[in-house]
């Protein structure tokens, strides 16, 4: 008798003693289609530190929009990693984030990219410029603003790019009405608008830098040009509010800005948060960079320009037949 | 055959279960799976400036023209196709038949990628026609040709040759025997077809999306302005324009419907 | 005797543009680099798994649609009640959504809030198979309807005078008659829930491993440039097509065959 109460105690001892040493933690990533295999090769890497010891993962990878609208409608989210902040914000509205998320060093941002210029081999049109965009028979392709988030990162550019050569806002606009005219194909997104340019389609091809680099390791025919003026974009990551698992959230969120992880993401084509970690890598710095504070913040951009009804591209698409 | 050892019941009475059941069963299914959620669709609705803007009508006109084009197609080839693979013999036909439901079990993306290869700026047979209207056209007439020739190939399974032979006995024209004896058999099933492929054509979203280019006023079906009202955030806007779009595609099914009854109308 | 001739070339002819040229690209796309690298890339073990979510899918959808689709047309053509006439227009309605917005109202009525929210649907299997059960409703109710109105009422009606039940009548006088379009029907309504994507992509949540089917898997690995694993998945799509239509056409009778 007394042995086995010995036995069951010790066996019911187990668990709680093994519980209190490192607890299995099933964390639930939600985040936008590209860095997938960047994020792929970063959780092995996690789990291999002290604090990701027994993390596991689910992992849940699509268009930036929609992922943020089903983790507002339910989709369970420990860690929601979105390719523009405006994703992140409509979850604060919705009390699925903090408000203070972008309250760090880093202001919420896990990695960082610009706009390039996607162009023919050897770039026979030689377009380095957004001005050179405008130059008779240049044709466009670019995602459509309206059904891909990711591309509202190009017009901002574009209309950034403007203000640095000296325009005025009401000529920045007017630029893009006439930029607008040169578009041939507004495919719904980046991935389809990559396939539609080496389809052959078009002259240039608006994409981002990451996105770009990524077709390149993948042996895709792929020649981008940088011009002097673009955008800087900046990818947010944030701890959902109805997490569960914060501690150990919060713990990869850490480990994500650590030089080792940003070196993974630098070697995926993502320009990395921190200094130091681009050794051997070519990220070249442009001159006239800017970021969205430059053009007004995400807030002012979404209701002056991608107001569906009232925005500035909402009228220049409208303008565009009819 | 009635192997029943009752003495034998009236027919009504024994029957008066059968037609309740089935209208129950399936009025509740179809409730259920479809109603209910385009009930939510509709409760949601709110700003009908998404589908009265200019950009949204000419979405909406390119849309219902490109379909009802297609629909008009399918019923002449759809037809067309199930003949030869009912009526006539040539080697190989088993195989083509088998190949007929495939732009169906195709993920619409691999439709959309297959038809700018090769229907494209690299086309290997020369024919260039992506990111115009004809584009569109081409790409609702790959997802809708499973339609009309299913509908109409097991009807023309059924069908009694009889009349055919009679007609031909009688010194008609191959012509005239289909236009009087096969045509009114296979008609409701051919509107059938339509009804399906002008549906599924309003609705078709992921092969049309590639090769269209999506050009407001020239070549954005209605399903991608959606879309895009969906991910600018106006969700009450999208489902606004859907419920429209509903509205135009019941009608004109009602209509089909209406086609049929009228074609029918000497029959029984 | 010209006029079966012109009837097959034409017919032939539409099919090769529209339906031998693409289905061929997508068999080249598959072993352009020959059999293993395809038949790597649809064994990985992503890959089995999403290919084991379609196929639960499926396994539900298309039974479930059959037998409305049948107990359907029977209400519609054979027992004309108030509203048939709707009844039929309303069920070739889920077509005519495009695939984001049948997600959207998905989660209207599932999701976060929704008038039935909060149950574990959407997000999981239970969602995924309630899109493809919507996409892929109209496909057994329009083959047989047609059959139904063809074969009339004659031959029921005398099973019925001589004593039959309801149940007796359907199955030795009205199946045998329906048998083909019905077969029909279950080979459209398995093709269009394999092949279906954009609803089932709003409502799964994409969770990999667990929620995807073999069509989001196909999108999974085009974003990756994975060519040959895209096109092969889709290869094993149609694969599954093919073979339903064979079975389909396998289990009629000798004596129907023409």
């Amino acid at each position: 008798m007394r042995r086995i109460s010995f036995t069951l105690i010790l066996a019911l001892a187990f668990p709680a003693l093994a519980a209190g040493a490192a607890r299995d933690t099933k964390l639930s990533l939600v985040a936008y289609s590209t860095p997938r295999e960047a994020y792929g090769q970063l959780i092995p890497a996690f789990q291999k530190t002290a604090a990701g010891n027994g993390v596991s993962f689910s992992q849940s990878y699509g268009a930036s929009g929609e992922q943020s609208r089903a983790v507002a409608s339910g989709l369970d989210a420990d860690l929601v990693a979105f390719s523009l902040a405006p994703d992140i914000t409509s979850l604060v509205q919705k009390k699925l984030v903090a408000k203070n998320w972008a309250n760090d060093k880093w202001h919420g941002m896990v990695t960082r990219s610009v706009v390039v210029f996607v162009v023919r081999d050897g770039n026979p049109k030689k377009l380095k410029t957004w001005n050179d965009l405008l130059k008779p028979g240049v044709q466009i392709v670019t995602p459509n603003p309206f059904t891909s988030g990711g591309a509202r990162w190009n017009v901002m550019a574009a209309y950034g790019g403007a203000l640095r050569a000296g325009k005025t806002p009401k000529q920045a606009e007017t630029y893009l009405a006439q930029m607008w005219k040169h578009v041939v194909a507004q495919p719904a997104s980046a991935r389809e608008g990559l396939q539609t340019f080496l389809a052959g389609r078009g002259d240039v091809f608006l994409a981002y830098e990451n996105e770009a680099l990524f077709a390149q390791q993948k042996g895709q025919p792929v020649q981008f040009v940088i011009p002097k003026a673009t955008i800087l974009i900046e990818n947010p990551i944030a701890v959902t509010s109805t997490s569960k698992n914060k501690p150990q959230a919060q713990a990869f969120l850490k480990y994500l800005r650590t030089k080792p992880a940003q070196r993974i993401f630098a070697q995926n084509g993502y320009r990395p948060v921190v200094k130091g970690v681009t050794q051997g890598l070519n990220f070249p710095n442009r001159p006239q960079l800017f970021t969205i504070k430059y053009v007004g913040g995400w807030a002012k951009v979404e209701k002056k320009f991608f107001d569906p009804r009232t925005g500035v591209m909402a009228r220049i698409q409208a303008s565009s037949g009819g | 055959m009635a192997a029943s050892a009752e003495a034998l019941p009236t027919p009504r009475a024994r029957r008066s279960a059968a037609p309740g059941l089935a209208i129950g069963l399936s009025t509740l299914y179809l409730s259920l799976i479809v109603l209910l959620p385009l009930a939510a669709l509709a409760w949601h609705a709110h700003g009908w400036d998404a589908i009265t803007s200019p950009q949204a009508v000419s979405a909406l006109k390119l849309t219902v023209v490109a379909s009802l084009v297609v629909a008009l197609i399918n019923a002449v080839a759809g037809t067309a196709i199930a003949w030869t693979l009912v009526r006539d013999r040539f080697f190989g036909q088993s195989f083509v038949n088998a190949l007929v439901d495939l732009p169906f079990a195709l993920p619409t993306i691999v439709a959309g990628l297959t038809l700018l290869a090769l229907y494209g700026p690299k086309s290997p047979a020369g024919i260039d026609v992506a990111f115009t209207r004809w584009a569109i056209l081409l790409a609702l007439l790959f997802v809708t040709l499973p339609f009309v020739v299913r509908t109409v190939q097991p009807v023309l399974l059924e069908l009694d040759t009889e009349m055919e032979d009679a007609a031909a006995s009688l010194g008609a024209s191959r012509f005239a025997t289909f236009r009087r004896v096969i045509l009114p058999n296979i008609l409701p099933a051919i509107l059938s077809g339509v009804a399906l492929a002008f549906a599924r054509a309003i609705g078709e979203f992921g092969a049309v999306v590639l090769i269209s280019g999506n050009l407001p006023f020239k070549t954005e079906v209605v399903s991608v302005y959606v879309f895009g009202r969906i991910e600018s955030g106006d969700s009450g806007g999208a489902a606004a324009a859907s419920v429209v779009i509903l509205a135009l595609s019941f009608g004109v099914l009602l209509a089909i419907g209406g086609v049929r009854r009228w074609t029918t109308r000497h029959d029984r | 005797m010209i006029g079966k001739y012109v009837v097959r070339f034409a017919a032939l002819g539409y099919l090769a543009v529209l339906l031998a040229a693409p289905v061929g690209y997508v068999f080249w796309r598959t072993f352009r680099h020959g059999f293993w690298p395809a038949w790597h890339a649809v064994t990985t073990p992503d890959a089995v798994h999403a290919l084991k979510v379609t196929l639960i899918l499926v396994a539900i959808a298309v039974p479930a649609n059959t037998i409305f689709g049948v107990l359907a047309a029977l209400a519609i053509v054979r027992h004309r009640f108030p509203g048939s006439g709707i009844f039929n227009a309303v069920v070739d309605l889920p077509l005519a959504l495009s695939p984001v917005v049948v997600g959207l109202a998905l989660l209207l009525l599932y999701g976060r809030g929704g008038w039935l929210g909060g149950h574990h649907v959407v997000f999981a299997l239970p969602g995924m198979v309630l899109a493809t059960m919507f996409v892929s409703l109209p496909f057994v109710v329009r083959e047989v309807v047609p059959v139904l109105r063809e074969i009339g009422t004659e031959q029921e009606q005398a099973a019925a005078t001589l004593g039959a039940s309801a149940v007796q009548t359907f199955r030795r006088v009205t199946w045998p008659a329906i048998r083909w379009a019905t077969a029909y029907g279950v080979v459209l309504t398995t093709a269009r829930a394999l092949g279906e994507f954009g609803a089932v992509s709003v409502v799964s949540g994409r969770l990999q491993g667990q929620t995807e089917s073999l069509t989001l898997y196909v999108q999974d690995r085009y974003q990756a440039f994975d060519e040959v694993g895209a096109y092969a998945s889709a290869v094993v799509l149609a694969l599954i097509a093919v073979t339903t239509l064979i079975l389909m056409t396998a289990l009629k009778p000798k004596e129907e065959t023409r």
